[in-house]
């Protein structure tokens, strides 16, 4: 009797940030408010978007062809690589 | 008549007013295109209105550019054909990339109603045409997302070029700190590409078309010059 085949899905984590260079004025306004509740020493807070999804990848597909085809998805859609930076991190999840 | 089209996304608000508006020029009929739709039919200029695509979702204009008429939309642009993007319209051309730079949140962080004087750096454009370079015009602003940025080689290249077509300016005509509402780059409110029939426009020309609603009719201006570029020449 076969095994049923348990389905690989991934946990994708996208973190994007505002490209560097680009003013961030809602990160600039949390930056001047922690003092105002006491909280010294900190700088340059950039404010962007986190995103979660899940992936089930094809049957055949490689590490290298995911993250090409989440790298195309970021590119894409999900960032807008003239404002925006992203990294991704991609967690197996059986 | 020139045909307009005026595309309907799921979110958008100011459609009927841009319909309206191009419906006081007797010489402009305009139809609706649904975003649904695969392609745009025999219109001569195509409008993608002011409003909150997608509910503004992820980044304003980024899901709408994906809407299956962007892509007739894109063929229309690429053979020559005038395509206006206003407000929301903007944003969506520059996430199609028909347009340089993107539109970041205003640095106010305070989404703004008001009414902005807009000098015309290029009346040598199909929608500025029926201006004068230096004319003054006075449109409302309504976004909170309209901080035009480019990144500066492109920028030099498209100062070079004619590209910007629309500043903020004073009641005077001048550059000032007051006269941006939203902190764009260079006072920047409205550019366009490269070949010069794709505009987009962070004020909304289709408020102030008729002068006794409106307080004035500069914004009519935009359009006239889309009609008087493409209609057909009157023989002498």
């Amino acid at each position: 009797m076969n095994e049923p085949e348990t389905e690989t899905q991934l946990d994708v984590r996208v973190y994007i940030t505002p490209k560097h260079g680009i003013l961030d004025p809602q990160g600039a306004t949390v930056e001047r408010q922690l003092p105002a509740l006491g909280f010294e020493g900190v700088s340059e807070v950039r404010i962007g978007k986190f995103i979660e999804l899940k992936l089930t990848p094809a049957a055949d597909a490689g590490k290298e062809q995911i993250d090409a085809q989440i790298d195309e998805m970021c590119r894409k859609l999900l960032a807008n690589p003239i404002i925006e930076d992203f990294t991704f991190a991609v967690d197996d999840q059986q | 008549m020139v045909r307009f089209g005026v595309v309907v996304f799921p979110g958008s608000n100011c459609d009927a007013d841009a319909r309206h508006a191009l419906s006081t020029f007797g010489d402009a009929d305009v139809r609706f295109l649904w975003h649904k739709d695969t392609s745009v039919g025999d219109v001569q200029a195509i409008v993608l209105p002011g409003g909150f695509s997608y509910g503004d979702y992820l980044r304003c204009g980024a899901i709408a550019r994906f809407s299956p008429i962007m892509q007739a939309v894109t063929e229309f642009a690429e053979a020559g054909g005038l395509v206006l993007g206003i407000c929301n319209g903007f944003q969506i051309l520059t996430e199609a990339g028909l347009l340089p730079g993107a539109l970041l949140r205003n640095t106010g962080l305070k989404f703004v109603c008001r009414y902005v004087n807009l000098k015309v750096e290029n009346a040598a454009t199909p929608f500025t045409g029926a201006c004068r370079e230096g004319d003054l015009l006075r449109i409302v602003v309504k976004h909170n997302e309209g901080n035009y940025t480019v990144d500066p080689a492109t920028y030099e290249k498209m100062q070079a070029n004619g590209q910007i077509v629309l500043r903020y300016v004073d009641a005077q005509g001048e550059r000032a700190a007051g006269a941006n509402p939203n902190g764009a780059l260079d006072d920047i409110a409205g550019v366009c590409n490269e070949r010069g029939n794709v505009f987009g426009m962070m004020p909304h020309p289709e408020n102030s078309v008729e002068a006794e609603l409106a307080g004035g009719a500069d914004g009519g201006k935009i359009f006239r010059s889309m009609i008087d570029a493409l209609r057909p020449a009157v023989p002498a």
